[in-house]
């Protein structure tokens, strides 16, 4: 009888010890050539060690769970028993397990008499099964890399097992670029699931017109313009229920009413209290100019970017009045209509995503005004109310300031205002 | 003597040693040969390259007398004559040539040479019996390449008309009559040779097939020159040993029936092995894997600082791998990082056809559980071929079905050898068959045929 004792494999560079987890034979399984012994683990990956041989199982060293140097001696075999009663042994009848499969095998191991034990590390490439590595089929020699002898020799040079590089060639060869970006990121692979392959297509998109206009606007904005924001949580569940009572009984021919026009009438009532806050501030001269009319921005979603419609004197206008405004801004704004009197001038702005809003966003103001207001959703919470939790509508204002001239405190003291306006309607349409 | 010591220390002047030792002088490593024949190894000396140079006389010869037979490209020529000294002189010539080469580029770099029989006390020193006594080596690192020797048959013991391949190289004249135990490439090679230049050959087979490491489709064109050159084969043939006369070889045939083969030279080329014995290699007790000694991918042994590259390292025992080998092992004691990851070690049989084969065959590629794809373009179809007479045979690649990854070319036919470059160089860049299919090859050669065979598995052959 002829033994063959396999020792545990170096999987890696640098790795003197690997952990058991995985054990796929016993004492007694007959193996074939290239069957999955077992799987163990290093701090990189989990690696499967094939038989390197025909055999039974005669004796195995360390178990599940404990760890093991490499070299030290994991599996024996007896490689010496009948090749074709390993062959025939009856197939699992389930069919599932895939270590005996009926695969063509290697020829066995030829072993002289005079060789009973023949002592050898298994020598086949480790399998690697993690780390965005092709996993091949279970039972079949693994693949070596694909890779030009000059890349194998740079991986060499740099340290680099190529067994763990994603390559971005035809058929998934390894290319010298493909060892630089591993290194680049730290050795690490990017993740690529067996049988796709990377996306590496880059399409070149010239930004041009409105969104040029919004680029630069916007960059502008944000690195003049020392931002900060503020959010508050606002109790909207009679504002909402005022909203839907008037919509039900309004006149026909009534615009129908969403939140905003709500929140430009507080936001009117509220600026009558904080006026420092409809202002446009030119840094160039150091002059904040305030204005008297209200003329509010209304952020304005279109195909090819976003626009703020200006709805003027806000304060001349009936809640109907704003809606229909925002309506009129809006279509236009959409169609490819809007007039340059409806786009410049404004004092202050909202944004509002409505329900796609969220629960808290960082507004980017509308230079040169000093204050944007940003509206998030509208959500059911339970708020403690002194004695029970109740459900109550909150919406979330998050709000951006431009913090050259407004300071934190008096930010907050508008917020606030605002919010007292919301939360107690009525007093929207008391005149102060 | 006094006592040397040195970095690195080769064992065996081969391709394998020498090249090691030249690469380590480059390198800038205190080097030291030791070779107590002559530099060169089997191959240089007593192999590959003494036997290109008798088929390549056995070619010519034989093309002159099919010219005096009349042949089919008008051209005549009165009966040609081998003077076979002359022969043996002119193959001595590149033999002595080649060896002195090997002398200048160990000079050049700054390798010693010592010559005597080289004998490991420990893992560390080597005491060379040379000319003018004992001299005591020691080295940081040692090489062991100390290559292989023809395998002997116990019923037929080297000595008088029984003969190795190294002696075979070396005839003083043609036999009249060729006995060649042993159906593999060495015997294949120097019987066709033999016969070309006048002999009667008779090849004894133990087993059922030529060239067995070969697949049949591969080895067709040979059985059937064989044939058409008058060489009797007798396959599945148990050698029996000489009759006591020492004139004929008792060989036992499949059937039972035992018959006499009359010869003058008995040529024994049963295979080679690795040569273990008369270097102390069991002072070092190294662990041997079968009949060779066991290395890993970086040609390290069991021990320390003890490689071994070559023939002596068992199977493919072919020059260059011994002699990636060696370049790989100098750079590695240089420090440089260094495997062995060759995907191919391409193989050529100088049989006439010729045979190459790099990578998988088809068969060998199935039973790793892969599909394949085959793709064949036979040389009849190649303009070249025709041209230069040389229809017979075949290209063939094997590619993986999913992703079209080359995993293997053979080659049959004549002078294909020179196609196995472009062959290892396909399959060592991880080239698919689309990569073959578009690449232009050269109007009109035999290399035509890589593309054409790579389309073929593609699925549209343009000229088959």
């Amino acid at each position: 009888m002829a033994e063959r004792m396999i020792k545990l494999p170096d999987v890696g560079e640098g790795v003197a010890e690997v952990e058991i987890v995985e054990l796929r034979v016993k004492t007694g399984d007959p193996v074939r050539e290239g069957d999955v012994l077992a799987a163990v683990m290093t701090d990189k990956a989990t690696v499967e060690i094939p038989s390197p041989a025909d055999g039974r199982v005669l004796w195995i060293g360390p178990q599940v769970g404990q760890k093991a140097a490499v070299g030290s001696e994991f599996i024996k075999l007896d490689t010496g028993g009948s090749i074709e009663s390993v062959r025939t042994m009856p197939k699992d009848p389930t069919g599932s397990n895939d270590r005996q499969r009926p695969t063509p095998i290697s020829p066995p191991e030829r072993i002289a008499p005079d060789e009973d034990v023949d002592v050898s590390v298994a020598r086949e490439p480790a399998r690697l099964s993690s780390h965005g590595v092709n996993r091949p089929a279970p039972g079949k020699p693994a693949d070596r890399p694909i890779a030009a002898p000059a890349v194998r020799a740079y991986a060499r040079d740099q340290g680099v097992d190529l067994r763990f590089v994603p390559g971005s060639g035809p058929a998934s060869r390894i290319l010298r670029e493909d060892v630089d970006t591993y290194i680049a990121n730290g050795g690490r692979a990017q993740h690529a699931a067996p049988g796709r392959t990377a996306n590496t297509a880059v399409e070149e998109i010239k930004i041009v017109g409105l969104r040029r206009k919004i680029a630069q606007r916007l960059q502008d904005t944000k690195r003049r313009v020392p931002h900060f924001s503020y959010i508050e949580e606002v109790d909207v569940t009679d504002l909402e229920a005022l909203r839907v009572d008037v919509n039900s009984t309004k006149k026909a021919g009534r615009p129908h009413l969403t939140v905003l026009p709500f929140l430009m009438r507080a936001l009117v009532m509220a600026l009558h209290d904080f006026p420092r806050m409809n202002a446009r501030f030119d840094d160039t001269t150091d002059t904040l100019y305030r204005h008297g009319g209200m003329h509010i921005g209304i952020a304005i979603q279109t195909v090819n970017g976003l626009l703020v419609g200006v709805v003027r004197h806000a304060e001349t206008r009936t809640i109907w009045e704003c809606a229909n405004e925002v309506q009129r801004l809006s279509d236009a704004a959409r169609a490819g209509m809007v007039t340059r009197e409806d786009l410049g001038g404004s004092t202050i702005t909202i944004t509002s995503l409505g329900a796609r809003g969220g629960l808290a966003s960082t507004p980017v103001i509308n230079a040169p005004e000093i204050a944007i207001i940003g509206v998030n959703k509208i959500a059911i919470r339970p708020v403690w109310r002194g004695a029970v939790f109740e459900p109550r509508k909150i919406m979330n204002l998050s709000s951006s300031f431009d913090h050259r001239i407004v300071d934190g405190w008096d930010a907050a003291e508008f917020i606030q205002r605002l919010r007292s306006f919301l939360e107690a309607p009525a007093k929207i349409f008391m005149e102060t | 003597m006094e006592p040397m010591s040195c970095t690195v220390l080769v064992l065996g002047g081969g391709p394998g040693g020498y090249v090691c030792a030249i690469r380590a002088g480059q390198l800038g490593l205190d080097t030291v040969l030791v070779e107590s024949g002559q530099l060169g190894g089997t191959c240089l000396n007593v192999g590959c390259i003494p036997s290109k140079a008798l088929i390549h006389a056995a070619n010519q010869f034989e093309l002159a007398k099919q010219m005096a037979a009349g042949t089919m490209i008008g051209i005549s020529v009165s009966e040609p004559k081998c003077d076979f000294a002359a022969t043996m002189a002119w193959k001595d010539g590149i033999v002595t040539r080649l060896r002195s080469g090997v002398y200048g580029l160990l000079r050049r770099a700054k390798v010693k040479l010592v010559t005597g029989n080289g004998s490991f006390r420990d893992g560390k020193t080597c005491v060379v019996e040379s000319d003018t006594g004992l001299q005591v080596i020691a080295a940081e690192h040692v090489v062991i390449a100390t290559g292989s020797s023809a395998v002997p048959l116990a019923s037929l013991p080297f000595g008088g008309p029984v003969v190795s391949s190294s002696e075979a190289l070396s005839l003083q004249a043609v036999p009249a009559r060729l006995v060649v135990i042993g159906g593999g490439y060495i015997g294949l090679e120097l019987g066709i040779a033999y016969r070309k230049l006048g002999a009667e050959v008779t090849i004894v087979e133990g087993t059922g097939r030529l060239l067995p490491q070969y697949d049949a489709d591969l080895t067709r064109p040979i059985v059937s020159r064989l044939r058409n050159l008058g060489i009797t084969v007798h396959l599945d043939a148990k050698t029996l040993g000489l009759d006591p006369s020492g004139t004929s070889l008792k060989v036992e045939l499949g059937d039972g029936n035992s018959m006499r083969v009359p010869a003058d030279k008995f040529l024994v080329a049963v295979g080679r092995r690795p040569r273990l014995d008369g270097f102390g290699l069991e002072e070092l007790d190294l662990t041997l894997s079968g009949h060779a000694i066991e290395v890993d991918d970086h040609c390290r042994t069991s021990m320390r600082q003890v490689w071994a590259i070559g023939d002596v390292t068992g199977e493919p025992m072919l020059e260059h791998r011994a002699v990636a080998q060696g370049e790989m092992v100098a750079e590695l004691i240089a420090g440089n990082k260094r495997a062995f990851d060759k995907v191919a070690i391409p193989a050529v049989c100088f049989t006439d056809p010729e045979i190459v084969s790099a990578g998988l065959s088809p068969n060998e590629a199935r039973s790793s559980g892969r599909q394949v794809i085959i793709g064949t373009c036979p040389f009849i179809a190649n303009g070249r071929a025709m041209s230069i007479e040389a229809g017979e045979g075949f290209v063939r690649v094997v590619g993986r079905a999913d992703n079209h990854v080359v995993l293997g070319i053979q080659a049959v036919g004549q002078g294909v050898s020179e196609l196995s470059a472009g062959f290892a160089l396909a399959l060592e860049m991880g080239t698919r068959l689309e990569d073959i299919a578009a690449t232009i090859h050269v109007h009109p050669t035999l290399s035509e045929c890589l593309r054409e065979a790579a389309l073929a598995a593609l699925g549209h052959a343009l000229h088959v």
